[in-house]
């Protein structure tokens, strides 16, 4: 009996030393991540906080296939860093959590339809460069006769809960001195049916949105997006705090997607394009000089890998938003290059 | 001698005039009734209809594939098939020596793979190698009643069978690489010396002979060293069964994996805690209040957030912790605590009696709990713990708040991201409340049929 007692103690210890060993063994390991870059590498892929529920921007195609605006820029970086653009892990994440995901540094990159405001950029991470220019807007049927927000006194808004959508809508028309009644919803296709089934007189979400709304009725041409703006949302890439080599290293890479659009390298022409006379592009594409490629610990022709894997940013605007896009329609306006009236403007590489 | 001519019962009290009369019709206000309400329900059932017949099922079609495994890459579904049929050829082996609930579900398992193989209907990638495997999950099923009745096994076997076939299974679906032993290695320590501690502590605390408590050790080091290292150092130098990232685990499966190991985890864990809650030792009884009471205080969506959201500032930067693991963890933790505060209710239904009696025999206290006081008190909550089980595994729908994709995740991404699906939200719904539907009515159903073979209730 004695002897027993003692026996469940001694392999109690034992067991507890084996559990400690191992625990330091994992210390170890750990310990060898370095850099996010080096990171990245070592894991084989790039983790991506994106959605998987957006129309647009991040979404599931019927194979499953994660897809989207905003899915492509993350493909772009993993075909920059392993010239594979699905190298990818995408989280899918909630709204609440954008900001508690990339401030503990657990994804490498956010690309989810995010805004940059200066309190998230104080807080979450660093911004890298706005990829989308976004705004709420107002959809009306083409019959109900409003040609502008400011027509819109007495009416009823079918709106999406959301950190900003319905605080903007009240700012908006408290200012103008109008009245409203609104009914929230929790998501798009929620206010796509109430607006269908005639429960309110206006939508109102981020134009995009608005957009894919719109599209997604069987007569598109019976609705109609009103011209004011009531917001900006610039939507913009994210990386973690911290490590100034991956922030610049995003920053490039969504340069060169912009770049490339300006110098009309795209998917079909990017091999002959590596012989141009033209020394900019040559440059991008690494066939002479250099623009940082080393300092960020890329291959000198990385841009080939990206441009090859998701063309350049009018080619991904228009896979989803352009005239035959996957998603819907939405006229490029303040999307357009600089070139063409737009705001889409990178620095140039050199 | 005149026979006295046969009466007939009067025709309105027998055959359906009779029902009717009885149960529909019986009075002024039951005529009344009967009328109102059969109204509304032909109402119902003509619009049911004519939505059914109008509605648009094309995300269903066009995505079976994504609801049944979410994105786990095509070219290794035969791992899944694999699993399946091993599945369904142990319920044959159980139908063959248990008989009872495991027939009824054996034949119908079979008669779903025989009807889906055959099905006319052809979803999106729904090839001849997909029916061969419905195919062969029910000729597994007869396979496996064939081979149960020749071997005459023992129960024993069976479960032992069930518990390797779990591990193997959930190996086989997780896949090795090259880097799996080393990590396997660390699993296969970690997992047996966390087996040694709690086994140990158990056994120390409830004074459990040695013997015992080495034999089951033994087996569980056992059951752990083959699935680690044989299939992890074997398969892990082949490009056989390629490592799946569980972030790639989706639909159906994911919900099964996530029900399945949190009530095979908290059902353990569930009695330990139990019988901690009722131990005469204030330190152990101290720490199972306290977590009992914790954890039953806080509802389930936060417990997911918690490990999902606030766990990660805790750790280094870059480090990433397996997200479906989390979420199991979670949902073990949760479920456990509510086992535990079921199955105090079945010991505390145990007659003192019963462990006076146990003592007269002079069996111990481990013996006596054993044999004695846990099937008497288990027996007594089976409702209970079913329905447990049944609300966890509808709970694990609630991962979708921490952006896993299970079979109602991948419906609302399906009809929330795709602009042409934007109004098929009800059939989504309904498609996905059917499954679930599905298998919580067949545990209500084992439930039932368990509780009759065991006589609960009636003796």
């Amino acid at each position: 009996m004695r002897q027993m007692k003692l026996r469940y103690p001694l392999l109690l210890v034992l067991a507890t030393m084996v559990i400690a060993v191992l625990a330091a063994c994992n210390g170890d390991d750990d310990a060898t991540a370095g850099s996010r870059l080096d990171t990245v590498k070592e894991r084989g892929n790039l983790i991506i906080a994106g959605r998987t529920d957006l129309a647009g921007f991040g979404f599931l195609d019927a194979s499953g296939k994660n897809v989207g605006f905003d899915i492509d820029l993350g493909r772009a970086v993993a075909a920059a860093i392993f010239g594979d653009p699905n190298a990818i892990e995408v989280r899918p994440i909630s709204a609440s959590e954008r900001g508690p995901t990339i401030q503990g540094g657990e994804v490498d990159v956010l690309t989810r339809n995010v805004t940059w405001t200066s309190t998230r950029d104080a807080q979450w991470g660093n911004y890298t460069t706005i990829m989308f220019y976004d705004g709420q807007g107002f959809m009306v049927r083409a019959d109900s006769g409003f040609d502008s927000a400011f027509d819109l006194d007495g009416t009823t808004a079918c709106v999406t809960s959301g950190t900003t959508t319905e605080l903007n809508l009240a700012d908006f028309f408290r200012q103008n001195g109008l009245s409203l009644e609104t009914v929230v919803f929790e998501d798009t296709a929620s206010v796509y049916g109430a607006y269908e089934s005639g429960r309110c007189d206006i939508a109102t979400s981020d134009k995009s949105q608005l957009a894919a709304i719109r599209s997604g009725f069987a007569n598109p041409g019976d609705h109609k997006i009103l011209p004011e703006t009531i917001s900006k949302e610039p939507l913009t890439p994210v990386v973690p705090h911290g490590d100034d080599q991956w922030f610049d290293l995003v920053k490039t890479v969504m340069w060169v997607l912009i770049n490339a659009e300006e110098m009309g390298v795209t998917q079909a022409n990017v091999d002959s394009m590596v012989s141009s006379d033209n020394i900019a592009i040559r440059r991008m594409l690494g066939a002479e000089g250099e623009f940082g490629q080393a300092d960020l610990g890329l291959d000198a022709d990385f841009a080939v890998d990206v441009i090859k894997a998701v063309g350049n940013y009018g080619e991904i605007y228009d896979r989803y938003m352009g005239p035959n896009g996957m998603s819907f329609e939405l006229p490029r306006q303040s999307n357009e290059l600089w070139l063409n009236g737009g705001l889409i403007y990178a620095p140039p590489l050199k | 001698m005149v026979g006295t001519p046969e009466v007939l019962p009067p025709s309105t009290s027998v055959g359906i005039v009779g029902w009717l009369k009885a149960n529909l019709l019986s009075s002024p206000v039951n005529v009344a009734l009967t009328v109102v309400v059969g109204t509304l329900t032909a109402i119902a059932a003509v619009a049911m209809a004519r939505w059914l017949v109008s509605a648009d099922w094309s995300p269903i079609h066009e995505s079976l594939k994504l609801f049944l495994v979410g994105q786990y890459p095509s070219e290794e579904l035969w791992r899944i098939g694999a699993v399946v049929v091993g599945a369904t050829a142990l319920m044959g082996v159980s139908w063959a020596v248990w008989g009872g609930v495991m027939r009824t579900f054996a034949r119908i398992v079979a008669a779903a793979g025989l009807i889906v193989a055959l099905t006319p209907i052809e979803p999106a990638g729904f090839d001849l190698a997909v029916r061969l495997w419905y195919l062969g999950s029910a000729a597994s099923v007869a396979l496996g009643f064939a081979v149960g009745r020749a071997a005459s096994l023992g129960p024993k076997w069976v479960i032992r069978a069930w518990a390797l076939a779990f591990f193997l299974g959930m190996a086989l679906i997780w896949g090795f690489d090259e880097r799996s032993l080393g990590s396997s290695l660390r699993m296969l320590f970690g997992a047996g010396a966390t087996l040694t501690v709690v086994l140990a502590g158990a056994g120390w605390v409830g004074r459990f002979p040695l013997a015992v408590v080495l034999r089951w050790l033994a087996w569980g080091w056992a059951v752990v060293f083959v699935v680690t290292i044989v299939m992890a150092w074997g398969l892990g130098q082949t490009d056989l069964a390629p490592r799946v990232n569980t972030s790639r685990w989706g639909g159906l499966l994911l919900t099964f994996v996530l029900a399945i190991v949190g009530i095979v985890a908290s059902f353990p864990i569930g009695v330990l805690l139990a019988l901690g809650r009722r131990s005469r030792l204030p330190v152990l009884k101290g720490l199972s209040v306290a977590f009992i009471e914790l954890v039953r205080g806080v509802p389930l969506v936060t417990l997911l957030f918690m490990t999902v959201v606030i766990v990660p500032l805790f750790l280094p930067q870059g480090t990433s912790f397996d997200l479906v693991l989390r979420a199991v963890f979670a949902i073990t933790l949760f479920s456990s605590a509510y086992m535990a505060e079921n199955i105090r209710g079945g010991l505390a239904a145990v007659p003192l009696g019963q462990i006076e009696g146990a003592k007269a025999l002079g069996l111990g206290g481990f013996q006596t709990m054993l044999f004695i006081v846990l099937p008497q008190a288990l027996r007594a909550v089976i409702p209970a713990i079913v329905g447990q089980f049944i609300s966890l595994f509808k709970d694990t729908s609630l991962v979708v708040i921490v952006g896993l994709l299970d079979i109602l995740g991948i419906g609302k991404s399906l009809f929330l991201g795709n602009v042409r699906w934007f109004g098929a939200q009800a059939e989504v719904y309904l498609f996905v409340a059917a499954v679930f539907w599905v298998f919580t009515f067949a545990m209500a159903y084992a439930s039932r049929k368990v509780e009759e073979s065991l006589g609960v209730g009636s003796r």
